[in-house]
């Protein structure tokens, strides 16, 4: 069996950096579009949904000029490091972190707007800061979307194409993804090798996702972990 | 209309000091606020200044009760006016001052009590003590827990506990921080008496040692008497009137009041005859079957001015037989209608010239026999009919 491990290392390695990623920018960005009374809210709303409807193709376009040497961005990152990002494993991540970030902040948000507005009201007529308050009482009551956050920005991460051969081009160690091997076996009528790699993948992200839901189901029977 | 009258509040530059016996400050509101409950519009607008103890804060739904207790706890922003505890502002819109909730020391129990759900009864109750040492928290956590009688319980999740112990910790997590006042959003509704009634005498003795202000809302007359040394009645976002349960009772100016406090039987009338000499007046009430004259204390208004006269109906006595060598001035032939039992109360409708309603214990029917279609006399002491205004 001809399989490529490095892609699947690569492709791991990408899945749980967006994840973590996603975890630490997606709580912000959902507590504020659960709670903003702001009236043009909606559109930063439809700018984190966008992903969802735009052909990977067209975000990877925006993102790899976005990256390149001739936008502000690009170039603070040359002067600060010294390489483009584009065709980098960081430019990888932008890009993904970019594409599933909705996968992250609606299940977030939506279990957010689920806690009991009372319970954080009455939080703050015992002195809790709206800081301690998420952490103490609006993160603790969200663990089921929380996890399903995580669990959607992994699994889109990992099934991801389209940003990936427009940012991260096709580098075997840097930003050879496994859809990407998937892809150029076929072109290269290697179909034992696709298809033997495709099940791999298939499996992993079954098992990926049983696990997480089974742990969902758990956080819902149990009323949530007491101590969380 | 000048009915609302402050009883025993002080003058606004009195300061709130406080006072010899540990007391705390007052506290002390004067605010308004654009008011919108379910489509009708009012302005809600009071002034009241509420000394350590219980003040009930009485009306109907949609009066603009909970609103208050929102604006002094600062989860609801007042349009303009102060709120202070003793001398310190909570919110002043002259000065621009808007204190945050969390900083306010108000504590305020919902009527949902919103205890935490994933936290123990013990973790509940140690929520608003962060700040301070662990040695403390738990210190003070399992005195509060004690005198609240709900210690065995520290380590049972706040979800499977029961009605009555849910308000004891959602109580306990709020004295437990020691507030310079308290506000209590009806936070015993759906309990029975005497679980109530236990969780009030709690609720005193902690009191007693800390003498808060305590707002209590309330729609519940009972309530009213067992718990108030003031009572703030309030109807369609103004007061209209307050001061202790036995004077906004005794003295229901306006009609809204009446049905309040629980007038039962208000009719109207014209004045019939005045007899300033004995400190009385005649009032024709015209009820289907014809006029019927009561005796009433005399109040400003000549002859053939309308009003309302307003007669409670525990304060009718029933006869079977003509009474002879009473005091009492009004004296009516009737007959009873219906008997209905409403827990240890049973409700009389006797039809004389107008439609009465008579309370009585259930020893009194049962002595007298009454049954609908007996026929009875009405007892009623000048006294005993409040005049109100149309």
């Amino acid at each position: 069996m001809n399989i490529d491990w490095q892609t699947f290392r690569l492709t791991l390695q990408l899945a749980l950096t967006v994840s973590a990623a996603l975890l630490v920018l997606g709580l912000p960005i959902a507590y504020w579009t659960a709670f903003s009374r702001w009236r043009w809210k909606f559109l930063v709303e439809a700018v984190v949904a966008l992903p969802i409807v735009l052909p990977p193709t067209v975000l990877g376009f925006y993102v790899l000029v976005a990256l390149g040497p001739r936008s502000p961005l690009g170039r603070w990152w040359i002067s600060l490091t010294g390489h483009t990002l584009a065709f980098t494993f960081s430019g990888l991540v932008i890009g993904s972190i970019l594409y599933s970030l909705p996968f992250a902040v609606q299940p977030f948000a939506t279990s957010f707007a689920g806690v009991d507005r009372k319970l954080m009201l009455a939080s703050a007529t015992l002195g809790a800061s709206p800081l301690r308050t998420f952490f103490r009482v609006v993160m603790p009551l969200s663990v089921p979307g929380l996890i399903t956050g995580i669990a959607l920005s992994f699994a889109h991460t990992m099934g991801e194409f389209g940003v990936v051969l427009m940012v991260g081009g096709n580098i075997p160690g840097v930003t050879r993804t496994v859809s990407i091997d998937i892809y150029d076996r076929v072109q290269a009528s290697d179909y034992g090798g696709a298809n033997a790699t495709a099940l791999l993948l298939l499996v992993l992200c079954f098992a990926v996702l049983a696990t997480v839901y089974s742990l969902n189901r758990r956080a819902w029977s149990l009323g949530l972990a007491k101590n969380l | 209309m000048s009915q609302t009258r402050a009883v025993d509040a002080p003058s606004a530059d009195s300061p709130a000091e406080p006072l010899a016996g540990g007391e705390r400050p007052a506290l002390d509101a004067r605010f308004s606020k654009q008011h919108t409950p379910e489509g009708r519009a009012f302005t809600l607008e009071v002034a009241f200044h509420t000394t350590p103890g219980f003040t009930i804060l009485f009306g109907p739904s949609g009066a603009g009760k909970t609103t208050i207790l929102d604006c002094v706890a600062g989860l609801s922003q007042p349009d303009s006016g102060r709120i202070a505890i003793g001398d310190r502002a909570l919110f002043d819109s002259t000065q621009n001052i808007n204190l945050a909730v969390a900083k306010r020391r108000v504590g305020y129990v919902f009527q949902t009590l919103a205890l935490f759900p994933h936290l123990t009864v013990q973790q509940n109750v140690e929520y608003g003590l962060t700040h301070l040492p662990h040695v403390e928290r738990a210190t003070r956590a399992s005195a509060i827990l004690q005198a609240f009688r709900i210690a065995h319980l520290a380590d049972q999740s706040a979800r499977q506990i029961s009605g009555g112990e849910s308000q004891r910790t959602a109580l306990a997590r709020t004295l437990v921080t020691d507030p310079d006042v308290l506000l209590l959003d009806e936070p015993l509704a759906g309990l029975d008496a005497l679980t109530k009634t236990k969780i009030i005498d709690d609720l005193r003795e902690w009191n007693r040692a800390h003498g808060i202000p305590i707002l209590y809302v309330t729609h519940s007359r009972e309530e009213v008497f067992a718990l108030g040394e003031r009572v703030i009645v309030l109807d369609a976002g103004r007061i209209v009137v307050q001061g202790t349960p036995h004077e906004v009772i005794e003295a229901p100016h306006q009609e809204t009041v009446a049905q309040l406090v629980g007038i039962e039987n208000v009719f109207d009338a014209v004045v019939d005859a005045i007899s300033p000499e004995r400190g009385t007046m005649t009032c024709r009430v015209n009820g289907d079957g014809g006029p019927m004259l009561l005796e009433t204390p005399l109040v400003r208004g000549g002859v053939g001015s309308s009003l309302r006269v307003g007669i409670r109906a525990g304060d009718i006595l029933l006869a079977t037989i003509p009474p002879v060598g009473l005091s009492a001035r009004n004296v009516i032939p009737g007959r009873i209608t219906s008997l209905e039992r409403r827990d240890v109360i049973v409700t009389a409708r006797v039809k004389c010239r107008v439609e009465m309603e008579v309370h009585l214990t259930l020893a009194a029917r049962d002595s007298l026999q009454l049954e609908p279609g007996k026929e009875v006399w009405l007892v009623i002491k000048t006294h005993s009919c409040h005049l109100m205004q149309k």
